[in-house]
């Protein structure tokens, strides 16, 4: 979340759309019935059910799954055509203005560069045009053709309100509505806010979804703003804290760009991945990326790490291509993987394609699974019947199954949708012989490390030199790890403007990652946190319930990445002379001669307003961009395509281009275009989803939540239900190109067939949560339906659009 | 009568001396009947964050047990933590239903190999996991470790090994985890945070 969950009652307008906060994330919608209750703000859902969510809102449009980009492109021409915008804000925080290459352009489904055999764009005319003064050229008016404003104004257009219904199923006049109450936070005094979760995140086209309605967000200047933001509503306890951890391949902790086979040196790394600032005076905060690197390294590498050998640079390994979940089970798939840890995850059950996932376990010689609780893919090699058909005896897998702490047993923090980090302590021990996922993680280094030292092997520096301080190794403290990656001086630190001035003594807890260094006195695991533990102590575990403000900052309790901040991007919530756009919700703003208010300013402290820094310091514009450059796979402004397994079989934005009818950059792994379901054969739309009871397949295995949801069922609307015979609670079967399921039809008036440019597209909804192991009743896995693709930017798997067929059993 | 949580606890803790009833005010008389006590007053209270979704909600879980070396506390409840500010003490089913989830009779509790070709679980010893696995990734990582690419360039990266990271542990371990994996030099790794 750009804002957090107590925020939310700050706003006047809510949209909550390819997410069901009521169902999915209950304790946190609180917050929008607290802004319904007491600020009389209104609620719109978007879904292609009629979830909980809608059933409180005060306006429900249904969608076709996989067509947001289209329903949020159209919100903007709405906006665009009829001046629903904060135009100052755009003028001032955007790249509105800025000049781009005269080359790039968009023709019938594809924008310039597009390499058909490679399924990518080359993306060197999504460039802004630069001036001799080395900066990115504005056209102040915004009437330049060229300028992002116009080039805006004119893909948009596109979209008119008679588009989106076609390809969104959604009534115009539904669209329309929902259009003019958005357009209404558009002035200085009102704001919306967008909660979304995987329904706009599992598709090919993901990432776009996203980016549609942050660009409506800017138009519409809620960014910055309490009440406003764009609010991922995240999944798991500490996925967010895993995730800025960066436990996947694409980078190092605190979204560190990993190195690759096209970084030699550490110089070119570094060079790659630290930009110049496009505009004059911009912060361009990732300047600081060598210091952030450096003092990576430092923690990882102790005193091993230094200036003579690049700080270890080559010590971590270089990624030579994509190692995606999708990627690394279809490497496992054809062979290429022997072995497997598999802590805390349960992909046969959650990855898409259950089918390939049980053939490419059955490859590995071993897999280690550590977890807390029984899961199917612990026990993938056992026969289950129907459920998992399989012989033990042809699968000679080597599977070790370790018994983790859960929550409960477990000393730590986690990071919750907010960014706010909070401590949690370990109230029993795990049962049995259970040990911390910690100390099984360290006491296996710690075995492998021995073996290095005792008997060699291939290039054990890397290992040996791995900095391992804890006082108990094989089970480091919490307490020592968080200080590890919050960060310390290893030399004193002086005042840069004062060298007799020492503002960080050697040993001490970094303040914050505005002193990190770039030649290796400091040490810090990942910037993001850093000052989380600072030398006043565990700012994590801070319970400080003072509110000053009324506006829910809850300054004082736990702490927020970044520097404690708790709205991001908060200097565009005040106009560019620095007086808040509202001054009821104020957050920062210029006093005369600093930033200050309650948040943390985002903000150089002392940037006066007529030095016209812009607000969004990770970009080296310094604006936000509405144009996106080359930074997105598929393209710089949104655009529709279909979900690979579509029920229309054609793009009605580009019906003559067959090549883009889905996502042209998507990768497609070789032998599956084939193999996605046609319409002909699966004519209904299918989405999975999650109940309130249930989470994923975790707790099917607790009691209280298989009684009150103890069988697996599948909802169809009476319309479906009507043309194939289908009575409430009879038995059905399920099929997709990839395999089949058997459950209970639910028959709901929750799920409506849409008319989409005359055709009717019937959806049938999945819920997720049941398996062979557990106390409910048993089920099959929903994955064996789903497709193997992912959003082109993420490798988030398109598990929410698919196409099923369905049968009475 | 007003009163907060804690003055409540305390009243009912006070059992037998003067009667809870008493205390409150009601019922001069003396008071025969032994008020229950409220088995939450004896508990340890602990703060937690519910591993389920991201909303975080606070939790107290009480426990019971004298800490005694041979008195193994366990949980007998758990409640939302009113003074979180995100979720202000409430829970939802999910949450609700914590208990069982810490409880349940499908808790992993010993180390346990399969081996090739068998059809069932056999309990080992932590030693044993720990020296067979360790065994399995060196020998993984001897032959298959590819420390110069085709160009010559220094690659380090061993990846015929993955690993997937669990979401719901906590940054101390997450951050452990990638200094394993990432020092062991594995680039196959992965969590939740994906899909």
């Amino acid at each position: 979340m750009t804002n957090h969950w107590v925020d939310i009652k700050n706003t006047d307008l809510v949209l909550i759309m390819g997410g069901n906060a009521a169902e999915a994330h209950p304790c946190g919608f609180k917050w929008v019935t607290e802004a319904m209750q007491h600020r009389k703000a209104k609620l719109i859902v978007v879904d292609p059910r009629f979830t909980r969510s809608a059933s409180v809102a005060d306006y429900y449009a249904p969608i076709r799954v996989g067509t947001d980009i289209a329903f949020l492109a159209g919100v903007i021409n709405y906006l665009l055509s009829n001046n629903k915008i904060h135009a100052e804000y755009v003028k001032n925080y955007t790249n509105a203005a800025f000049l781009v290459n005269e080359k790039f352009g968009f023709d019938n489904g594809f924008f310039s560069g597009y390499n058909d055999e490679k399924r990518s764009y080359d993306r060197s005319t999504w460039t802004y045009q630069m001036g001799k003064d080395g900066f990115a050229m504005v056209d102040e008016t915004l009437q330049n053709p060229h300028c992002v404003f116009q080039l805006m104004k004119k893909h948009y257009s596109r979209y008119t309100p008679e588009m989106v219904s076609k390809i969104c199923g959604t009534s115009k006049e539904s669209f329309v509505k929902i259009c003019e109450m958005i357009g209404g936070t558009a002035t200085p005094d009102r704001v919306m806010t967008i909660m979304y979760a995987l329904g706009w995140t599992q598709h090919s086209v993901g990432s776009q979804n996203i980016r549609g309605m942050a660009m409506i967000q800017l138009l519409l200047g809620n960014m910055g703003r309490a009440g406003g933001g764009v609010n991922a509503l995240r999944g798991h306890a500490n996925v967010q804290g895993i995730t800025d951890m960066c436990l996947y391949s694409e980078v190092l902790p605190g979204y560190l760009g990993a190195p690759t086979d096209a970084d030699p040196t550490r110089e070119v790394y570094l060079e790659k991945r630290t930009p110049k600032a496009l505009r004059p005076n911009q912060m361009n905060f990732p300047q600081n990326f060598p210091k952030w690197h450096t003092s990576l390294m430092k923690a990882w590498y102790g005193n091993a790490a230094i200036k003579e050998n690049d700080f270890g640079y080559d010590w971590l390994p270089k990624k030579d291509g994509a190692y995606d979940v999708l990627d690394i089970f279809e490497r496992m798939y054809q062979g290429k993987i022997n072995g497997f840890i598999c802590q805390g995850f349960n992909p046969l059950a959650a990855i898409p394609n259950k089918r390939k996932l049980g053939i490419a376990f059955a490859k590995l010689k071993y897999l280690v699974i550590i977890d807390p609780l029984h899961t199917e893919t612990g026990e993938f090699w056992k026969d289950f019947g129907e459920f998992n058909r399989v012989e033990s005896e042809k699968i000679q897998t080597e599977v070790f199954r370790l018994p983790a702490s859960c929550f409960a047993e477990e000393t730590g923090s986690f990071t919750n949708s907010g960014r706010v980090l909070q401590w949690h302590v370990r109230a029993v021990e795990p049962p049995g012989e259970g040990k911390t996922d910690a100390e099984i993680m360290s006491s296996l280094f710690v075995r492998v490390r021995d073996l290095y030292k005792k008997d060699g092997g291939a290039v054990p520096e890397p290992i040996l030199n791995l900095a391992w301080p804890y006082s108990n190794p094989s089970n480091p403290a919490p307490e020592e790890v968080a200080r590890e990656f919050s960060g310390r001086a290893l030399a004193d630190v002086l005042d840069p403007k004062d060298k007799t001035k020492v503002l960080v003594k050697a040993g001490e807890q970094m303040p914050g990652f505005g002193l990190l260094q770039a030649d290796g006195s400091t040490s810090c695991g990942n910037w993001l946190y850093c000052g989380s533990w600072s030398q006043a102590g565990n700012l994590m575990a801070r319970r400080d319930l003072s509110d000053p403000s009324g506006l829910g900052y809850y300054q004082n309790w736990g702490y927020s990445w970044p520097a404690n901040r708790r709205i991001m991007y908060n200097r565009a919530g005040a106009d560019p002379s620095g007086k808040p756009w509202d001054a009821s919700r104020k957050g920062v703003a210029w006093t005369g001669s600093a930033w200050a208010g309650f948040d943390v300013p985002d903000m150089r402290p002392d940037a006066a307003p007529d030095e016209h820094v812009g607000p969004f310091i990770m970009t080296p514009e310094g604006v936000a961009r509405l144009f996106a450059v080359g930074l997105m796979a598929e393209g710089p402004f949104t655009e529709h395509y279909e979900p690979f397994e579509t029920p229309l079989g054609v793009n009605l934005m580009c019906p003559t281009n067959p090549k883009a009818v889905s996502n042209p950059a998507a990768r497609v792994l070789k032998g599956d275009m084939e193999v996605f379901g046609k319409a002909a054969e699966f004519p209904y739309a299918a989405t999975t989803y999650r109940l309130t009871e249930h989470h994923h397949f975790w707790t099917k295995n607790s009691e209280a939540n298989a009684i009150v949801q103890p069988a697996q069922f599948v909802e169809i609307g009476e319309d479906l239900a009507k043309e194939k015979g289908i009575a409430n609670g009879q038995m059905i079967k399920v099929r997709s190109n990839r395999g089949e399921i058997k459950a209970v039809a639910v028959v709901t008036k929750r799920i409506r067939g849409l008319d989409c440019n005359g055709k009717k597209v019937h959806t049938v909804g999945i819920p997720i949560h049941w398996g062979f192991v557990g106390l409910a009743k048993s089920g099959y896995l929903s994955n064996t339906l789903t497709p193997y693709v992912g959003d082109a930017n993420s490798q988030t798997p398109e598990f929410k659009a698919f196409l099923v067929n369905i049968e009475k059993a | 009568m007003d009163m907060n949580r804690r003055q409540f606890f305390r009243v009912c803790a006070a059992g037998m001396g003067g009667s809870s009833l008493a205390m409150m005010g009601f019922s001069p008389q003396a008071v025969l009947a032994q008020v229950r006590n409220f088995k939450l007053a004896r508990a340890t209270e602990t703060r937690s964050t519910c591993p389920y979704c991201s909303v975080s909600c606070g939790v107290i879980m009480y426990t019971l047990g004298d800490n005694a070396k041979n008195n193994k506390a366990s949980i007998i409840h758990i409640e939302g933590d009113p003074d979180h500010p995100v979720n202000r003490g409430t829970l939802c089913p999910k949450g609700a239903g914590l208990l069982d989830m810490i409880q349940s009779p499908n808790r992993v509790k010993y180390p346990e190999v399969r081996e090739p070709g068998s059809k069932e679980w056999k309990r080992i010893s932590w030693d044993e996991a720990y020296t067979r696995i360790a065994r399995r990734m060196k020998e993984d990582r001897d032959r298959n470790f590819v420390a110069k690419n085709a160009a010559g360039l220094t690659v380090n990266r061993w990846n015929t090994t993955g690993f997937l990271a669990s979401s719901a542990a906590s940054n101390e371990s997450g951050y452990l985890s990638v200094k394993v994996a990432r020092g062991l030099g594995m680039v196959a790794l992965d969590t939740q945070a994906r899909i």
